[in-house]
């Protein structure tokens, strides 16, 4: 085994499926920082959409990663109640939101992955993943044509805002070569059509982010192995605060609903 | 007092379900909106198939609740909502009297249909014209609006701002 992800029969289909919603789920929860923060009120309405999108699909994929288990767990369930070492969401997702331009830099780097990785997955063999696949697509069109514009603005911008684009971009690079780490899972889902080409997605993505990159003025960093995986429940020291935030109310009285 | 639930028929479903309103845009029904999709009965049980307009959007859980009380006020008991993810929900199932809602309220409708969606920096600037003036000479200023489905715009000539429904 390649890595130390251990998969019962059929259980890398659930882990497959919670990944994805572990992404949106701590993206969103990131995105969702800036509500009443952001540099002008347009922004703060972008941002809190965004978000708002990465939840909405964070709780489709939790709900269906549930059924795939037999119902054990719901939504809710898998947002609140499981501890950090059980989250999958690649470390990039739960970094801090730092400022305006490590935000938009983010959203470039995982926008352009999700455009590419749910306009695939619209082929899945798993009718639900495909079916919002099919709807998450849309959204990741504009969240990508929102970021990609912003970064171009600020790379090709002011010598202030080129700095810190260019800054944020050489802080974050190192974090996206756990896109493409391809495990066991990975390669499972992908032999039974569930899930993706991990080398299919990676040339895409890069293509892609050259392009941005270069319409932004912006030197693409060095690439650089990353030691730790999100995916395999090892997180950076902003998760757990993270997490406390989102589930202080769940933990402080369990089952709460309102 | 309150009846009992009675059975009903399709049609009669059908009409009461055509006044349930958008509860973020109220000038348009969730027929105009295509997200009412489907009636259908099994077993002498009604069967309402919505299907989301965004993944995020907040109005979905209330939409359910407006059709619930919808039928129970007309005293149908026997249905359930049914959500539908696929095909997903798309602006061009708007109808056409739901686009001259949109206008008469000044909200600029879709502006294409959207077979082309797969531009992701947009080579060519939509022209959306002002639901105010007509004037086709207005700029956007945010791909995000008052609602998760609606981008902000503003005039050039009549200086108004206004919400335009961006095509997904």
């Amino acid at each position: 085994m390649k890595n130390s992800v251990t998969c019962a029969p059929q259980s890398w289909h659930f882990e497959y499926v919670l990944r994805l919603g572990d992404n949106a789920l701590i993206l969103g929860q990131r995105i969702s920082e800036w509500c009443g923060h952001s540099p002008f009120v347009e922004e703060d309405v972008a941002m809190a959409n965004t978000a708002l999108d990465h939840i909405g699909r964070a709780r489709m994929l939790l709900t269906h990663a549930g059924n795939l288990q037999g119902n054990k767990q719901t939504e809710d369930d898998l947002a609140y109640s499981r501890n950090e070492r059980e989250f999958k969401n690649f470390l990039l997702c739960e970094l801090p939101i730092g400022d305006f331009a490590y935000t938009i830099v983010r959203q470039v780097l995982l926008d352009t992955y999700h455009f590419h990785l749910y306009a695939a997955l619209q082929k899945s063999s798993d009718d639900t993943l495909a079916a919002i696949a099919a709807k998450v697509v849309k959204e990741s069109t504009y969240h990508l044509r929102h970021s990609s514009e912003w970064l171009i603005r600020l790379g090709d911008g002011t010598e202030e805002s080129q700095r810190r684009a260019q800054l944020a971009l050489d802080n974050q690079w190192r974090f996206t070569s756990e896109f493409f780490l391809a495990d066991e899972v990975d390669d499972v889902a992908h032999q039974a059509g569930v899930g993706v080409d991990v080398s299919l997605l990676e040339k895409l993505w890069r293509d892609n982010v050259n392009d941005i990159l270069s319409a932004a003025c912006l030197l693409r960093p060095e690439d650089a192995p990353l030691r730790a995986s999100g995916r395999m429940g090892l997180h950076t020291e902003h998760m757990g605060f993270l997490l406390a935030e989102m589930q202080s109310v769940q933990r402080a009285y369990p089952g709460l609903d309102w | 007092m309150i009846d009992a639930p009675r059975l009903a028929s399709i049609d009669e479903v059908l009409l009461v379900l055509n006044e349930v309103c958008d509860p973020e845009i109220p000038s348009l029904t969730i027929a105009d909106l295509g997200i009412l999709r489907e009636i259908y009965e099994r077993d002498g049980n009604f069967a309402v198939v919505i299907t989301p307009t965004y993944s995020g959007c907040p109005a979905m859980q209330t939409i359910e609740d407006d059709i619930g009380s919808a039928l129970a006020n007309a005293g149908i008991g026997n249905y359930r909502i049914e959500t539908r993810l696929a095909p997903a929900w798309t602006t061009d199932w708007l109808s056409e009297s739901g686009r001259n809602k949109l206008l008469e309220v000044g909200i600029a409708p879709p502006a294409e249909a959207t077979s082309d969606k797969r531009k992701i920096r947009s080579a060519r600037p939509l022209i959306i014209p002002c639901p105010q003036c007509k004037s086709s000479n207005t700029e956007r200023i945010s791909e995000f609006g008052s609602t998760a489905c609606k981008a902000l715009y503003r005039c050039v000539d009549c200086r108004e701002p206004f919400d335009y429904f961006k095509c997904i």
